[in-house]
């Protein structure tokens, strides 16, 4: 008996180290015909069901762009939403095939969970909330002011560090979610609240008063959040990071999702290339050469998805800073298609 | 004799009737025995009262009169946007009533979910409703036909023309309703045979269902669905892997098929040995004594317990959630975070909504036992 248990298990286990190891997800996600995605099951402007329950947000649109890129649409995608907890699970035991859910790149994350991150698609940072009323225009001059966060979160260790680093005594009350910390700072209770800029944004929102709320202009930490796959892919790796640098030179060369049949027709190698009228970069990814033309008619450029979801027009009205492109002073910048 | 005849004492007509005495009934009578008995039940009424004044109106206004019942996004739910105070926005749930519903099925499908829903209350009627006829039939059809039409509406089914929906469209109210219905549906039956199992002398069937029950109500629920979503992957290869909706529903019906047991072996413990002896007596077989002696009796005795699962099955789908599975509340939960509808007010319109659905059907359910037990009563009455 005990010999047939082992032996079950072994089996079980290569089976599963051979549905994590086999390479070619892309040619497992073509077979099934849809890109499984692990996505947010609810954060404001990156993943969240509109009023028909479509999923809407940044990270979504990121999914559909690969959908478009893969199968020249972008609805080819199934949505598994995942939360915090089990999200790495999911994409290490290939439950989903690319993780899209505002999870940022750490060292440790990518050493011991078998993970890699593919790129960055938003650049994330903590940063602080606070009334209008207090008349502050800087983080800095938060001396003495008691400020609401979340407990055990890196949120309330980058907040030590950076009220030691600037020598400011400060006062915290840590709550236990963040629905919590945003109740008792609508209420009064603190002068500040910390977490996220995307999250602020969005937090803002649910205030009583939002127009009384201002988000300080300081950045106290790194959360850089992309997409991620799983290590051992290289082909699938390549993909999701060139769709992700595919929609940066869209927006970098000007082709939007209006006006891409007329650049078609350009003359510009820059763009022929990158619309595939020239070169085989698409085939070269496992894809049709009209790749980039897929992705930007299905979903647009990085500009449109940004405004789309999460840009000034946007309840969540945030400006694009370190998401801008390099060129136009922010870090997002893509490797050339050539 | 005709004297003594004419001289009677007796009136020959009626006195008209009068009313009991002010003090012994009446509303007046009501209210000194029920409200105003002692001078404890006097001070306490008079508080109740007079919190009611307090409440009542200002509820009445929240609820109902300062209410938004038609609203296209937050800003006709926010009292400094609109320039007068604001209730509860329930045009934030008119808004999603697909969405809360039937998730993300497609629109064009949705025809299919409402023919499940009205199957489902077809055979549920047929089965509760005391005066509709041929209960044997409505069996068959609720544990049977049901189930299967049920799955090829929803799910689709290529033979039959229809388009097949992956269960990840599947979500809302619909998958609370099909969780909970396959709860049910799967629960009562294989728990009545754990329950025999349990008590029957063959060892392989006692031990069998010995450790079923015991493995199962040893493990949280939650456990068990984690188990079923994130661990069970992990073991098997790529296409081996049924769907996750599927895992949860299985998970789900052995689990409460374990308290099932346990329940109808409570009542299979409280029938007199004598019971099984005058069967037998009588040449019964083990199936013929349990299906027309033991079980009808037994079944009879723990109706209060049988529905206590149900309600607690119902209201455990939300559990489901956890594994992303997006269930009636989930739905709501996911809406909420909504840009375009969040504000400070609005989960009190969402949370409040999902509220009421469950207490409408858990308290239906409750009701609906009572008047079984009422009808049932036959013996033990003093």
């Amino acid at each position: 008996m005990k010999k047939f248990i082992a032996a079950a298990v072994v089996a079980a286990a290569s089976f599963g180290l051979v549905s994590a190891a086999s390479a070619g997800t892309l040619d497992n996600v073509k077979a099934k015909g849809q890109v499984v995605c692990g996505a947010n099951p609810g954060t404001a402007g990156f993943g969240v069901p509109d009023q028909k329950g479509n999923w809407t947000g940044l990270d979504v649109d990121y999914c559909r762009a690969i959908a478009a890129a893969i199968f020249n649409d972008p609805t080819k995608v199934k949505f598994v939403p995942l939360s915090s907890k089990d999200r790495f699970t999911a994409l290490a035991s290939g439950e989903v095939d690319v993780l899209i859910r505002n999870s940022t790149w750490t060292m440790s994350r990518e050493t011991t969970l078998g993970v890699i991150w593919a790129g960055i698609n938003f650049y994330d940072g903590q940063g602080f909330m606070v009334n209008k009323k207090l008349n502050v225009k800087s983080a800095k001059e938060l001396a003495g002011a008691t400020i609401c966060v979340q407990q055990g979160t890196t949120t309330e260790l980058n907040l030590a560090d950076f009220f030691r680093s600037n020598k400011l005594e400060y006062k915290v009350v840590t709550l236990g979610t963040s629905e919590e910390a945003v109740k008792a700072y609508d209420s009064g209770r603190c002068d500040a609240y910390t977490t996220d800029r995307s999250g602020l944004a969005a937090d803002r929102l649910s205030m009583s008063k939002p127009d009384d709320h201002v988000i300080l202009p300081e950045i106290i930490s790194k959360e850089p959040l992309g997409p991620l796959v799983r290590q051992g892919d290289d082909q699938w790796l390549n993909l999701v990071k060139w769709v992700h640098y595919a929609l940066l030179t869209a927006e970098e060369d000007g082709i939007t999702s209006k006006n891409v049949d007329e650049k078609l027709k350009s003359d510009d190698p820059e763009i022929k290339r990158v619309l595939g009228n020239e070169g085989k970069f698409g085939e070269s990814l496992g894809l049709s050469n009209a790749w980039v033309v897929q992705i930007v008619k299905g979903v647009g450029n990085y500009e449109e998805i940004f405004e789309r979801n999460v840009g000034p027009n946007t309840p969540i009205q945030l400006t694009r800073a370190s998401n801008a492109l390099w060129s136009k002073g922010g870090l997002q910048y893509a490797p050339p298609i050539r | 004799m005709t004297t003594s005849a004419e001289a009677h004492f007796v009136r020959q007509s009626f006195n008209e009737p009068m009313p009991p005495p002010m003090r012994t009934s009446g509303i007046i009578h009501w209210l000194r025995t029920n409200l105003f008995s002692s001078i404890i039940n006097t001070v306490m009424t008079l508080f109740i009262l007079f919190a009611l004044y307090k409440i009542v109106p200002g509820l009445i206004d929240t609820l109902i009169i300062n209410a938004v019942w038609v609203a296209d996004d937050s800003k006709a739910c926010v009292a400094d946007k609109v320039g007068h105070p604001v209730g509860i926005c329930w045009g934030f749930v008119a808004a999603h009533w697909d969405y809360f519903v039937f998730g993300q099925y497609p629109e064009k499908l949705r025809w299919r979910p409402e023919l499940f829903f009205a199957l489902e209350v077809i055979g549920l009627a047929w089965l509760l409703v005391q005066r509709i006829p041929r209960k044997d039939w409505g069996m068959i059809y609720f544990f049977i036909v049901f189930p299967i039409v049920g799955f090829c509406l929803l799910s689709g089914s290529e033979t039959l023309g229809l388009s097949i929906v992956q269960t990840h469209y599947w979500g809302g109210f619909l998958v609370s309703i099909v969780i909970g219905t396959v709860g049910i549906v799967v629960s009562v039956p294989l728990g009545i045979i754990l329950a025999l199992g349990r008590r029957s002398h063959m060892p392989v069937a006692r031990s069998s269902s010995v450790v079923l029950i015991e493995f199962i109500r040893g493990v949280p629920l939650i456990t068990v669905l984690f188990m079923a979503n994130v661990m069970f992957p992990l073991f098997v290869p790529e296409g081996w892997r049924p769907d996750s909706l599927l895992r949860v529903l299985v998970g789900v019906a052995l689990f409460f098929s374990a308290y099932m047991a346990e329940t109808v072996r409570g009542g299979l413990q409280a029938i007199p040995r004598g019971q099984y002896e005058a069967a037998q007596a009588l040449g019964l077989g083990y199936w013929q004594m349990m299906i027309k002696i033991i079980l009808p009796q037994a079944l009879k005795i723990v109706i209060p317990g049988i529905v206590n699962n149900f309600i607690g099955l119902l209201k455990d789908t939300t559990l489901v959630a956890i594994v992303n599975i997006f269930d009636f509340l989930k739905v709501i939960e996911a809406s909420l975070n909504d840009p375009v509808w969040r504000t400070s007010g609005m989960p009190f319109a969402g949370y409040l909504f999902a509220a009421i659905v469950y207490f409408i059907l858990c308290y239906g359910m409750a009701r609906y036992s009572m008047s079984v037990e009422r009808r049932l009563a036959t013996d033990h009455r003093h």
